[in-house]
């Protein structure tokens, strides 16, 4: 019986193919096996104060407008509740364009600043369901506290047709970031 | 615009005329903040140079700040030196805090034993100073603002609610929204209404560190609005004038106006 209704299932979604042969159609029932996958380096500095850096990643439009926050490492713990949030308008291209109209904390995006090291951060289904196919720039900015600021872009194509790697590297606050999307 | 800073200035220190225009001015820590309850300290004076205390502190008698959800709140640690005014003000509130200093009173002169009299001071104490018979009087009054806007989160609108007197900004882009090589457009308001044709200025900050002013002049549309792209990012001082005969005090016969804002413009 199940058997039956999976294959009926198919069947269905081959009719919607057939129907609607459009790309955008067809990218929008391939969403579900989409995914993303990023690579991003904290760099090693050698500097004689090293705090670990405020980090946002987060999805943008055309326009700029964020779609989707990815990640955002800051310091949870502190003497007070949110202490540390008084320096996240650091990340000021983020704080302009997300992280002011936030209630932090937000359950699976906000965390803990990281280590220097390459951090591999995976993003599913349910991160990326607001994404709708189309063009998008991924943003990943840096802010270390008595260092420097600095913000990555990498432009995008949602979904990708095949699997596809972006690389972009950062001067000072941050590293090498990659960005695979694997249909 | 040289005039209504003359008339206030010497209104509010009563001290004699000088020839030069000097700015007054709020100067914010910060004007862009998160956190829990986060603090701004504000440094207040009136100087040549921008943003340097180098010449007189503004009073901050009539202080005033309007919380986001529009009720008035207090600053703290409020002190006065010999070069500036100084206070705190804690953002226990999400959104945007105007902070005003009103600069309101009347000016009159009049002549006494063959001299010329001058007073300045508030309305009320009018009649007790100026003699009910004085010669050849004459009297103005002034109505100015000297503000500046910080925002604890997301910037907010309700605490522009317009008072309907004087000068006043009304933004459409928002005070702290501002970024290097962006546009913002303002609107300024005198009595509560859109005034066209007001003459603006405004200077960045770091003056003493540079040999020019680099002033940017833009004039108000027919409806009241204009538009400034920053060049570079800083703290900016805006300054816009006027005179009419709108007196509310009857022996008044001109009315000054005047309004000043100190801006933050962020990197991009």
């Amino acid at each position: 019986m199940s058997l039956i209704r999976t294959r009926s299932t198919h069947s269905l979604v081959a009719i919607c193919f057939a129907l609607f042969a459009s790309p955008l159609m067809a990218s929008s029932l391939e969403v579900k096996g989409e995914k993303l996958e990023l690579k991003v380096e904290v760099p090693r500095l050698k500097v004689s104060e090293y705090h670990r850096p405020y980090v946002a990643i987060w999805v943008q439009d055309q326009k700029g407008n964020a779609v989707v926050n990815l990640a955002v490492w800051y310091q949870v713990k502190g003497p007070s509740d949110d202490f540390g949030a008084k320096w996240l308008p650091d990340l000021r291209q983020w704080w302009r364009r997300s992280g002011r109209e936030l209630e932090l904390p937000i359950d699976g995006v906000t965390g803990p600043t990281r280590p220097a090291g390459v951090h591999t951060l995976d993003f599913g289904t349910e991160q990326l369901k607001k994404l709708s196919a189309g063009k998008y720039t991924l943003a990943v900015e840096a802010a270390r506290e008595v260092g420097g600021r600095e913000i990555l872009e990498i432009p995008f194509v949602w979904p990708g047709e095949k699997a596809m790697v972006y690389q972009v590297e950062g001067k000072k606050e941050l590293g090498k970031i990659v960005l695979t999307i694997k249909p | 615009m040289r005039r209504w800073i003359l008339s206030t200035l010497t209104l509010v220190l009563a001290f004699p005329l000088t020839a030069s225009a000097h700015k007054m001015w709020l100067l914010p820590s910060q004007t862009v903040l998160s956190g829990p309850e986060p603090l701004i300290t504000v440094d207040a004076a009136i100087s040549n140079d921008l943003f340097y205390f180098n010449h007189f502190p503004l009073p901050l008698q009539n202080l005033s700040i309007t919380a986001p959800d529009g009720s008035s709140v207090g600053a703290e640690n409020q002190a006065t030196g010999r070069y500036r005014g100084v206070f705190d003000v804690s953002l226990k509130q999400k959104g945007t805090y105007r902070i005003t200093v009103p600069m309101s009173g009347v000016f009159a002169s009049w002549e006494a034993n063959g001299e010329r009299q001058r007073w300045r001071g508030k309305k009320e104490d009018f009649a007790s100073k100026v003699p009910t018979d004085a010669k050849d009087l004459q009297v103005s009054e002034s109505v100015g603002r000297v503000e500046t806007f910080v925002s604890n989160g997301k910037p907010t609108s309700p605490s522009f609610k317009s008072e309907g007197v004087g000068i006043e900004l009304v933004p459409i882009t928002h005070p702290n929204d501002l970024y290097a090589g962006e546009e913002a457009q303002l609107q300024f308001l005198v009595d509560g209404k859109p005034m066209p044709g007001l003459k603006v200025e405004v200077v960045r900050g770091g003056t003493r560190y540079r040999d020019s002013q680099q002033e940017i002049h833009a004039t108000t549309d027919s409806d009241g609005k204009f538009s400034v792209r920053w060049p570079e990012p800083g703290m900016y001082w805006i300054e816009t004038s006027t005179s009419d005969d709108k007196v509310t005090f009857k022996q008044a016969k001109q009315r000054s106006l005047g309004y000043t804002v100190t801006l933050e413009v962020l990197p991009q």
